[in-house]
């Protein structure tokens, strides 16, 4: 057990007393020298980091509307104070969003507003201070940048450009954090955020499939760096291996098998996630979309399908137009990207699917929408079809499914607690404090439904909830990959009927678990 | 003398508010948006968003969502307000528009949910552990301003009533520069100083939501990102190094 207090499950959500300096201790692992420079940032905290750090706010200030706008119109309403799952897990003040954002806001008030430069203490302004970028480095990486508190704000003031805006100027004076701005440079020179080099993955792919044809009988392909394939499917690398994230690729390979749908994963562009949207760094971000680009245009694929990860759908759906765009060298018949949701939904509709519901009935399901995909990005042709499109592929594949309560799903639902890059044991703490808000809401569904696992579409999910139910009493495993459940009901054309059922695990890829994307 | 002050008040406080909110207008005009940032679920094309930000404006939707308490009293105050000021008209117009006059008895009213509003939102500074937290100096003094100019405005029509005549003809006075003089009452004095200060520090306070709402990308950009490629201009010096 941790060597800190876990929040009490309640009866019903009830905004916690405030503690100050509740989480002023944890502060994330930051980036080493070579982490920083692999980035183009600076290897360690730059001398003049004071002026140098305005003069990048100045920059971003000029650049971002968001930002721009967002410091100025915040009227301390108190609305986001108890919206962020990281201030109901931890009862630290500077958690509530607009405490969070005024730490930033301060800054912007003494440098940029005449109010600030004249009146400091009437408006709260502050000057930058050592101490202010230590609680800067500290709170904004207890920022999952969920966009819960964008839902509740008059304005739609969203934490999460502060966030990323803050990261990316601590960056550029050489304060940033390993978790991070590591995998992003594995992603430039690899191609994935876990290092696996082409040949792993050729192996892994091949141990699937071998997989999947020792349990249905029929031979399911998981193809690599096909040129000419109709579809490339780009996943959250987790997919690759952690658990439950594998099961949902298998899913995905065998809904692409039976729709008839030639396939390839790219190991180029092995990678959905986009790291670099968590440190606000469009430069990075536009880097690491280019992948997906050129690999396309290697491959010379006419589709692009994403596999189930929160943040990069959100960086693909509303992003890569932007940062990889335009996509007129693909099938104009089908959005691009397309999420592998919306894919298996439509088969679903075509009826190209033969689902036996029945092998999902050991379990009881609920869904957790993920914050990104529930706020940040859309499936299919209606707004909130990113809401209905998992659930209706749900209970096409279940007999068992029961939502949680409405205050804490579509787009109310609280974050998992390891989102925005901060996915990584040094926050430990703030993941498991972080996750309460979505354990009080299973627990109440587990208590009064009998619900027993719970869906999720988002590999950061999957590893979060992996690592923390258990201090919550649930198994690791009762967090599954909505494909999964496609997988174990899909009747492939050939398959012995009896062999479908629920798959055996596999002890090294349950240990993997825990680890990130 | 006093009514120079005031004309020369009034005219600094106009010029503040509207030159400090048309630099701001410029300035949010100019900083583009380099990113789709929708709060989903989010409106597929314009109307939709208009509709989406007429809600905002005149609902509080997402305030609605967020806290009814906060809603109530907020709301209460804004469009108290808002009929508070339309019920100023009458002295800016001669004749005053029929409208206007119509809305009178309804603007009295409007002037007790105003303090009303203005009273709860300040006791829940006080009274709510997070909202004191978050509260600063600036906060309390422009729930004072607002407060002040409700009660010298109600002092105006109930204690001590002022001459209502003059006072319109300095108003017109100023407003085709022929200045007539103003009624030396204490409470109108202290009312028409109040307002200045709230027109001045418009432009450099968080008053500025008003104009910033408009503004805020997770409320105003539809949701077609996939249908259509949005770029910043700065952004676009990125683009070289596609295909």
């Amino acid at each position: 057990m941790a060597d800190f207090d876990l929040p009490e499950l309640k009866e019903y959500t009830e905004p916690p007393r405030l503690v100050e300096g509740a989480m002023g201790h944890l502060r994330t692992y930051p980036a080493a020298p070579a982490h920083q420079e692999a980035l183009g940032f600076p290897g360690e905290l730059v001398e003049g980091w004071h002026d140098k750090a305005i003069e990048k706010f100045d920059e971003l200030l000029g650049q971002s509307r968001s930002l721009r706008v967002y410091l100025d119109a915040c009227v301390r309403c108190g609305a986001c104070t108890d919206k962020c799952h990281y201030f109901l897990g931890t009862g630290d003040p500077k958690n509530m969003p607009v405490a969070r954002q005024d730490l930033m806001r301060k800054v912007y008030r003494r440098h940029f507003t005449l109010a600030g430069k004249w009146f400091p203490w009437l408006v709260g302004a502050a000057d930058l201070t050592e101490e202010v970028l230590d609680d800067w480095y500290n709170y904004f990486h207890q920022c999952s940048q969920c966009r819960r508190c964008s839902v509740y704000c008059p304005y739609g003031i969203d934490t999460a450009e502060i966030s990323m805006a803050a990261r990316e100027i601590m960056d550029h004076i050489g304060k940033g954090q390993k978790y991070c701005n590591e995998i992003i440079a594995k992603v430039h020179k690899i191609g994935n955020n876990l290092g696996l080099q082409e040949p792993a993955l050729a192996n892994t792919l091949e141990g699937l499939e071998e997989d999947i044809e020792e349990e249905t009988g029929v031979k399911v392909r998981l193809p690599l760096d096909e040129k000419g394939a109709e579809v490339m499917l780009v996943a959250p690398s987790a997919d690759f291996f952690a658990e439950p994230h594998v099961d949902g690729l298998i899913g995905y390979a065998k809904v692409f098998h039976q729709a008839g749908v030639s396939w390839t994963i790219s190991s180029y562009a092995s990678e959905a996630a986009n790291f670099a949207m968590f440190i606000g760094s469009y430069e990075q971000m536009h880097e690491v979309a280019q992948r997906i680009r050129k690999a396309a245009l290697d491959l010379g694929i006419k589709r692009i399908v994403v596999g189930e990860c929160g943040h990069a759908w959100r960086v693909a759906y509303s992003f890569w137009n932007t940062l990889a765009g335009p996509f007129d060298f693909l099938d104009p018949n089908y959005p691009v990207p397309q999420h592998v949701c919306e894919f298996t939904y439509e088969q679903i509709q075509k009826g190209a699917l033969k689902l036996d519901k029945s092998a999902n009935d050991h379990m009881t399901l609920t869904f957790h929408d993920s914050c990104n995909v529930a706020r940040a990005s859309r499936m299919g042709d209606r707004p909130g079809g990113q809401f209905e499109i998992p659930r209706a592929i749900l209970k096409a594949c279940c007999n068992n499914f029961v939502d949680m309560p409405a205050d804490t799903i579509r787009d109310a639902t609280f974050c998992c607690g390891g989102g925005g890059g901060l996915l990584t044991d040094d926050l430990l703490e703030l993941r498991v404090k972080g996750a309460q808000p979505r354990m009080q809401a299973l627990k109440q569904v587990a208590d009064e439904h009998g619900v027993t696992h719970m869906a999720s579409i988002c590999a950061i999910c999957k590893s979060q909830f992996t690592k923390v139910m258990p201090d919550y009493g649930f198994d690791m495993d009762s967090v599954v990959s909505l494909h999964q459940l496609v997988s174990n009901a899909i009747v492939l054309d050939g398959q012995a009927e009896a062999a479908a059922g629920p798959e055996e695990e596999t002890e090294e890829t349950a240990a993997a678990g825990q680890a990130g994307p | 003398m006093l009514t120079a002050a005031y004309a020369v008040l009034f005219y600094a406080a106009s010029l503040l508010l509207a030159g400090g909110l048309a630099y701001k207008i410029w300035q949010y005009t100019k900083t583009p948006a380099p990113l789709k940032i929708p709060t989903t679920p989010a409106p597929l094309t314009l109307p939709g968003v208009a509709l989406r930000m007429g809600r905002e404006l005149a609902l509080f939707e997402s305030l609605f969502r967020s806290n009814k308490w906060t809603w109530l009293f907020g709301w209460m105050f804004h469009f108290a307000l808002l009929l508070v000021l339309l019920r100023h008209l009458r002295y800016f117009t001669e004749p005053p528009w029929t409208w206007v006059v119509l809305l009178q008895p309804f603007g009295l009213y409007g002037s007790f949910a105003m303090l009303a509003g203005l009273l709860g939102l300040w006791l829940r500074r006080v009274a709510v552990e997070r909202i004191r937290y978050i509260t600063g100096p600036s906060d309390h003094v422009m729930l004072l301003l607002l407060c002040g100019i409700a009660v010298s405005g109600f002092a105006m029509r109930y204690v001590d009533r002022v001459d209502i005549v003059a006072l319109k003809a300095f108003v017109l006075g100023l407003m085709y520069f022929d200045w007539q003089p103003l009624p030396a009452d204490p409470v109108l004095l202290v009312h028409l100083g109040l307002v200045a200060a709230l027109m001045a520090v418009f432009p450099f306070s968080k008053l500025l939501h008003a104009p910033g709402i408009f503004f805020s990308p997770t409320r105003n950009q539809a949701d077609n990102a996939r249908e259509k490629r949005h770029l910043a201009p700065w952004a676009a010096k990125f683009e070289s190094t596609g295909k």
